[in-house]
C-alpha cells in the first residue's frame, strides 16, 4: 500500500510540473506588448521596462521557466501587479472561502445525489425515480450562473428568507453552496443509480438474498460498496467541476473566493495573480485525485497490488 | 433461424435496409427523449438559419421608453435593459451558441483526430508524449483552461470559439485514441494488414470508420458543454461583447435588475438550459442507437 502511494505521487510530480508550464504559456498567448497591457496606456517608459525585467520577459521561456519552478518550490509566485502584494498572501487571503464552498458543495453532491441514486436504483421506474431521472437532466443542462440568480430572485428577494450574497453565517453558505452542488448532484445521482442497478444484478447479491439477508443490508453492505469505485472516481471528477464552478458562483454571490479573485486579476490585467490562482486550482485538482487514486487503493486491496 | 429472427424483430424489420445508420435510426426512433432532443435540436438549427425572418423585431433596436418591459403585449418575453426585445435577441443569439459550439467542436475533433490517431496508431514514444500532454492540459479543473486561454488571447466570438475548443480538445484526443487502440487490435484490421493494406488505408477504410460513432456521440455531447462554457465565459464578462446578442451575455446584464424586471436575466437562462438539454438528449439517444457500449464512457 505504501509502495502505491509512493508511486501515484511520483507519477504525479510531471503533471505538476507541466500544468506549471502551460500556466507560464499563457502569458505567451497575449498578443503584442504584455507588459504595456499589464500596466495600461498611462505607464511611464521606466515602469515598463521594471515590470518587463521583473518578469524576465527578454530572457528564453524555458530559461524563465526553470527560474519560475525554482522560486515556486520556496514559495514564491512573485508580487501581484495592481496590488504590489506578494501572490501567495493574496491567494492564501482567498483559499479558505474557496474551500468552505466547493467541500459544502461537494458533501451536498455526494449525500444528496447518492442518497437519490440509491432510490432510484432500489425502486427503478417508480415516480420518484422518473422524477429525479427527468430532475437529473434539468440539473445538468442549467447553467450553474442562471440558477444562482433564480435561486436568488426565489430565496433572498421574493421570499426575503437568505442573504442575497457576501460571507459571514451558514446562511450566506447555503444559496451558493445548493447552486454549485446542483449539477453535481445530478451527475451523481444518474451515476449512483446504473451503478447500483447494475451491482444489485449481481449472483452475490441473489445469494445475500437467497440466505435471508435483509435488504436493507443487502443494499447497504453489498450493494452500496461494490458500486462505491464509479462513485468515487466521479466525485474527484466532480471536484474539478466544482473548482470551475466556483469561479461563477462566486462572481453571482460576490463570494470573496479564489475563483473572485481570479475573475478580478483577469480585468485588472494582473497576469501573475492569474497565474498564481490557476495554478492553485490546479494544484488542488491534481491532489484530489491523486487522494481518490489512494482510496481505491483501500476500497479494493486488488487495485493497490497491481500498483 | 432466419425466420425466427424475422419474427423476433417484428415485421419492420425485414422491412429496412439492414445498414449500419437505418438500424440505428430505428434504434433512435423507439426512445421519446432522443426525438425530443431532436426537435429541440432542430427548432434551434432553424432559429439561427431563419432568425432574420422568424425574429419579430430588430435585436439591435432600443426603445428607452420600453425600457424593461414585461412579458406579454408588444414584447412576447419582455424587453431589456435598453428596450430591446428579448425575443428577437434570443433568436439572433443561437447564432452564437451553435457558432462559438459548432467550430469549437470543429477545431477539437481536428485536434483529436489528427493526435490520437497518431497516437494510437503510431504507439511507442510520440503516444507518451501525446498522453503526457493530455493529462496536464485535463489537470485543470473545468471551464479554467478555457478562462486562462481566453484572458490571454482577449475577449471577443473568436477567442472565445478557440478557447473552448482548446478546452475540449484533451478529452476528445483520449477518447479518439482508446477508440483507435480498440480497433488496431480487432481482427478485421489484423486480417486487412495480413492481405497487405498500407497502413494509410487501414487507418482511413478500417480504423477512422470505426471511431466515427464514437466522434459523433462525442460531438454531439460536447456540442453542449460547449454552449454552457461560452454561456458562461460571456457571463463572466471575457467572451461575447456587447451588444452581441450572446444568451450568457444577457443574463450578465439582467443581474442588476433582479428585483425590479428578473425576465432579463431568468428568459435567457432558459433558453441555454432548452439548447443544453436537446443536445443532451440527442447525444444520449444517438450513444444508445450507435453504440451502447459507450455507455461508460460518455
Amino acid at each position: 500500500m505504501l509502495t502505491f502511494v509512493a508511486r501515484r505521487l511520483l507519477l504525479a510530480v510531471p503533471v505538476l510540473l507541466g500544468v506549471v508550464f502551460v500556466v507560464m504559456l499563457t502569458v505567451e498567448l497575449i498578443p503584442g506588448d504584455a507588459v504595456a497591457l499589464m500596466l495600461g496606456e498611462h505607464a511611464t517608459p521606466d515602469a515598463v521596462a521594471r515590470l518587463r525585467d521583473y518578469l524576465g520577459l527578454d530572457k528564453p521561456l524555458l530559461v524563465r521557466y526553470a527560474a519560475y519552478v525554482g522560486h515556486l518550490a520556496r514559495g514564491d509566485l512573485g508580487r501581484s501587479i495592481q496590488q504590489n502584494r506578494p501572490v501567495v498572501d493574496e491567494l492564501a487571503d482567498a483559499w479558505p472561502a474557496t474551500l468552505e464552498l466547493t467541500l459544502a458543495a461537494l458533501v451536498l453532491a455526494a449525500a444528496a445525489g447518492v442518497a437519490a441514486g440509491v432510490v432510484s436504483a432500489v425502486w427503478p421506474n417508480s415516480l420518484f425515480d422518473a422524477a429525479a431521472r427527468v430532475g437529473s437532466l434539468f440539473g445538468l443542462s442549467m447553467p450553474v450562473f442562471w440558477t444562482g440568480l433564480v435561486l436568488i430572485v426565489i430565496f433572498a428577494l421574493w421570499l426575503p428568507w437568505l442573504p442575497v450574497g457576501g460571507t459571514g453565517s451558514l446562511g450566506h453558505l447555503v444559496l451558493p453552496a445548493v447552486t454549485l452542488a446542483l449539477p453535481s448532484v445530478a451527475m451523481v445521482a444518474r451515476m449512483t443509480r446504473s451503478s447500483v442497478l447494475e451491482v444489485l444484478r449481481e449472483d452475490y447479491v441473489r445469494t445475500a438474498r437467497a440466505k435471508g439477508v435483509a435488504e436493507r443490508l443487502v443494499v447497504s453492505k453489498h450493494a452500496l460498496r461494490n458500486a462505491a469505485i464509479p462513485i468515487l472516481t466521479l466525485l474527484g471528477l466532480q471536484a474539478g467541476q466544482l473548482m470551475g464552478g466556483a469561479v461563477l458562483t462566486e462572481t453571482v454571490f460576490a463570494w470573496p473566493g479564489l475563483g473572485r479573485l481570479m475573475v478580478k486579476a483577469i480585468f485588472a490585467r494582473d497576469y501573475v495573480l492569474l497565474q498564481g490562482a490557476v495554478l492553485v486550482f490546479a494544484l488542488a485538482f491534481v491532489l484530489i485525485n491523486l487522494a481518490v487514486d489512494v482510496a481505491y487503493g483501500a476500497l479494493d486491496p486488488r487495485i493497490a497490488r497491481q500498483g | 433461424m432466419a425466420i425466427a429472427a424475422d419474427a423476433l424483430a417484428g415485421p419492420e424489420a425485414s422491412l429496412a435496409p439492414a445498414t449500419l445508420s437505418a438500424d440505428a435510426w430505428r434504434r433512435f426512433r423507439r426512445s421519446r427523449l432522443a426525438m425530443i432532443g431532436l426537435v429541440v435540436v432542430a427548432l434551434l438549427v432553424l432559429a439561427a438559419a431563419g432568425a432574420p425572418w422568424l425574429a419579430p423585431a430588430d435585436p439591435a433596436k432600443q426603445s428607452l421608453i420600453e425600457k424593461r418591459a414585461r412579458p406579454g403585449g408588444k414584447f412576447l418575453l419582455g424587453a431589456d435593459e435598453f428596450g430591446r426585445d428579448i425575443l428577437s435577441r434570443l433568436i439572433f443569439g443561437s447564432r452564437v451558441a451553435l457558432l462559438v459550439g459548432g467550430l469549437s467542436v470543429a477545431i477539437a475533433l481536428a485536434v483529436a483526430l489528427t493526435l490520437g490517431c497518431l497516437a494510437g496508431f503510431a504507439g511507442g514514444v510520440v503516444d507518451v508524449v501525446v498522453m503526457r500532454v493530455v493529462e496536464v492540459l485535463l489537470a485543470f479543473p473545468y471551464l479554467l483552461l478555457a478562462i486562462a486561454v481566453v484572458s490571454a488571447l482577449g475577449p471577443g466570438v473568436l477567442n472565445t470559439t478557440i478557447a473552448v475548443g482548446i478546452w475540449g480538445a484533451p478529452t476528445a484526443t483520449r477518447l479518439v485514441r482508446s477508440a483507435v487502440l480498440t480497433a488496431r487490435e480487432s481482427e478485421y484490421v489484423r486480417a486487412a494488414r495480413a492481405l497487405g493494406a498500407s497502413a494509410l488505408r487501414v487507418l482511413t477504410r478500417h480504423v477512422l470508420r470505426n471511431v466515427l460513432p464514437t466522434v459523433i456521440v462525442y460531438s454531439t455531447l460536447f456540442m453542449a458543454n460547449a454552449i454552457l462554457v461560452e454561456a458562461a465565459l460571456s457571463f463572466l464578462g471575457l467572451g461575447a461583447q456587447p451588444p452581441t446578442a450572446s444568451w450568457g451575455l444577457m443574463v450578465s446584464s439582467g443581474r442588476d435588475f433582479l428585483l425590479v424586471a428578473p425576465h432579463i436575466a431568468s428568459v435567457p437562462g432558459l433558453a441555454i438550459m432548452l439548447a443544453v438539454l436537446g443536445f443532451n438528449l440527442l447525444g444520449d439517444g444517438l450513444r444508445d442507437a450507435l453504440d451502447p457500449r459507450l455507455r461508460g464512457q460518455l
